[in-house]
């Protein structure tokens, strides 16, 4: 299972990376952010330079709350979403405008924060659209954050698929993808299969990822008639 | 050798030319955003090339192992564009950005009113920002060009430490060696300057100040014009530490006045891309 963490998990593991004024920083953007919706256009993008960047927890088979795809800039962007003081559409609105108007890693801190926020009507109809142009970027971080929470528990089975096997095309771990023990079905095994199949037929390597959906014994290198 | 190619168009530009770049010692740019060489008429269109700047081309540098940083700016040729005008409004949400170091390339092309208006509009949002300025001299009418330039600038009060002035030759560098900017100069295969002239004004003005790029782009042009300028100074007999501060030191010195340059990470790679979950990126086919 990939982990799912929550604002309290992502305060803690802040606090181990971020310096005191970087803390500092994070507590008076989450007021700002509280108190008036539209302080988020700026802090949004200063959250690296002021609060921390780089890897937010070590990388390590155990199991824990958060992920280790997750950097400083994502957990510092996810907590800001969570204070928006608004819900439903309008806190999709502003999400929306925030991935629009985002670099790459600020649209990483929406996709990924989209899983932190109340799943209601109004945000996943704003929050989808965000996940598939995610999904149709060739920047593999964007589309790993696509299939992080949000995108694994809200996109339909086909794009669920799609996702799965563009991340095994450009070569991102599946370990680190969202939702694969619930949703991984036939059809994924299936499409996944004839991705190896035409691989092994090019006589290139098949993505060893490819066997955590795959069953080796029931792989068919050849087309059967 | 290292170097930092302080103004190249890479989104014009193939992997082959990241891969000779890196070959070359390349390990950091500056993609300044100007004109496409096709115009654009819609406010939309500028919005999607200044995402790609923050975006896609930085990713796609990481993969070869070079930092990219850009500058933003409504650049003077389409300035004139009153479809175009739109642009300035949204500059403020791409001048906050991580990997935007100055705001350029400003200045002029054929010096009209509307060019006038729009540079100065921008000083104005650089020293909101404290962002440094990058200054583009006009292909034609260069002199007296580069002079008005000069002369907006000290009217502007952001600092002239804080701006480079940029394409000077034989016939422009004296004014701005004088006024306190930088000197950006661009190494063409035949136009604007070549390596030995180069060489030779450096013997003249010293190295101090002094940023030189290939301004690389989708014209002819050749992304590896820093690197051979490097080693005609070398022969020349400049040391190998001039050399390094001509094209390592000088344009971090420029650009980390922005308090945003991290020329020895792969910007966004470093947060995602080449670290990406400990794995190499460039493997798989796209
Ligand atoms: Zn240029």
């Amino acid at each position: 299972m990939t982990p799912h963490p929550d604002p309290s998990d992502l305060r803690a593991a802040l606090r181990e990376r971020a310096d005191t004024s970087g803390m500092r920083w994070l507590e008076e953007a989450l007021t700002r952010v509280a108190q008036r919706r539209s302080a988020i256009g700026t802090l949004f993008p200063a959250a690296g330079r002021e609060c921390a960047r780089g890897t937010l927890v070590e990388d390590s088979e155990e199991p824990r709350a958060v992920p280790r795809t997750w950097t400083c800039e994502d957990a510092v962007r996810a907590l800001l979403l969570t204070a928006l003081p608004l819900e439903g559409a309008e806190l999709g609105s502003e999400v929306t405008a925030l991935y629009r108007y985002g670099d790459a890693a600020e649209k990483r801190g929406v996709l990924r924060g989209l899983g932190l926020l109340r799943a209601d009507e109004g945000l996943v109809e704003a929050g989808l659209p965000l996940v598939r142009d995610g999904l149709r970027s060739n920047d593999t971080s964007l589309v790993a954050a696509a299939l992080s929470e949000f995108g694994a528990s809200h996109l339909d089975a086909p794009a669920y698929r799609q996702g799965v096997l563009k991340c095994v095309f450009l070569g991102i771990p599946l370990r680190d993808v969202a939702g694969l023990p619930e949703r991984a079905d036939a059809e994924l095994a299936r499409m996944l299969n004839d991705y190896a199949r035409e691989r092994s037929a090019a006589g290139r390597e098949i993505p060893a990822d490819v066997w955590r959906i795959v069953d080796p014994p029931r792989f068919h290198p050849r087309e059967e008639a | 050798m290292r170097i930092f190619d302080p103004h190249i168009h890479m989104s014009s530009r193939t992997t082959n030319d990241y891969e000779a770049m890196y070959r070359a010692g390349v390990r950091a740019l500056v993609e300044p955003s100007f004109w496409v060489g096709q115009p654009r008429t819609s406010v939309g269109t500028f919005v999607d090339y200044f995402d790609s700047l923050v975006g896609w081309e930085p990713f796609r540098a990481a993969q070869y192992g070079i930092a990219h940083h850009c500058t933003i700016g409504l650049n003077p040729k389409e300035a004139n564009d009153p479809r175009c005008r739109g642009v300035l409004e949204v500059l403020p949400r791409y001048l906050a950005k991580d990997g935007v170091v100055a705001v350029g390339e400003l200045g002029y092309d054929a010096m009209t009113a509307e060019e006038d208006e729009v540079f100065a509009a921008q000083l104005e949002l650089a020293a909101e920002h404290e962002l440094p300025v990058l200054v583009h001299t006009p292909h034609r009418d260069k002199e007296a060009g580069t002079r008005r330039s000069l002369d907006v600038i000290r009217e502007s009060g952001v600092p002239v430490e804080r701006v480079v002035v940029d394409h000077l030759n034989e016939t422009t560098v004296e004014a701005v060696a004088e006024s306190g900017c930088w000197m950006g100069f661009s190494i063409y295969p035949d136009t604007k300057m070549d390596e030995d002239r180069m060489v030779r004004l450096m013997r003249q003005y010293g190295v101090e100040r002094v940023l030189v790029n290939s301004a690389a782009d989708w014209g002819k042009s050749d992304p590896l014009k820093t690197s051979k300028t490097a080693h005609a100074m070398l022969a020349a007999g400049f040391e190998p530490a001039a050399v390094d501060r001509v094209f390592w030191a000088n344009p971090v010195e420029f650009y980390a006045q922005s308090g945003r340059l991290r020329p020895e990470t792969p910007v966004t790679a470093g947060d995602n891309g080449a670290t990406f979950a400990g794995n190499s990126i460039e493997r798989g086919s796209r």
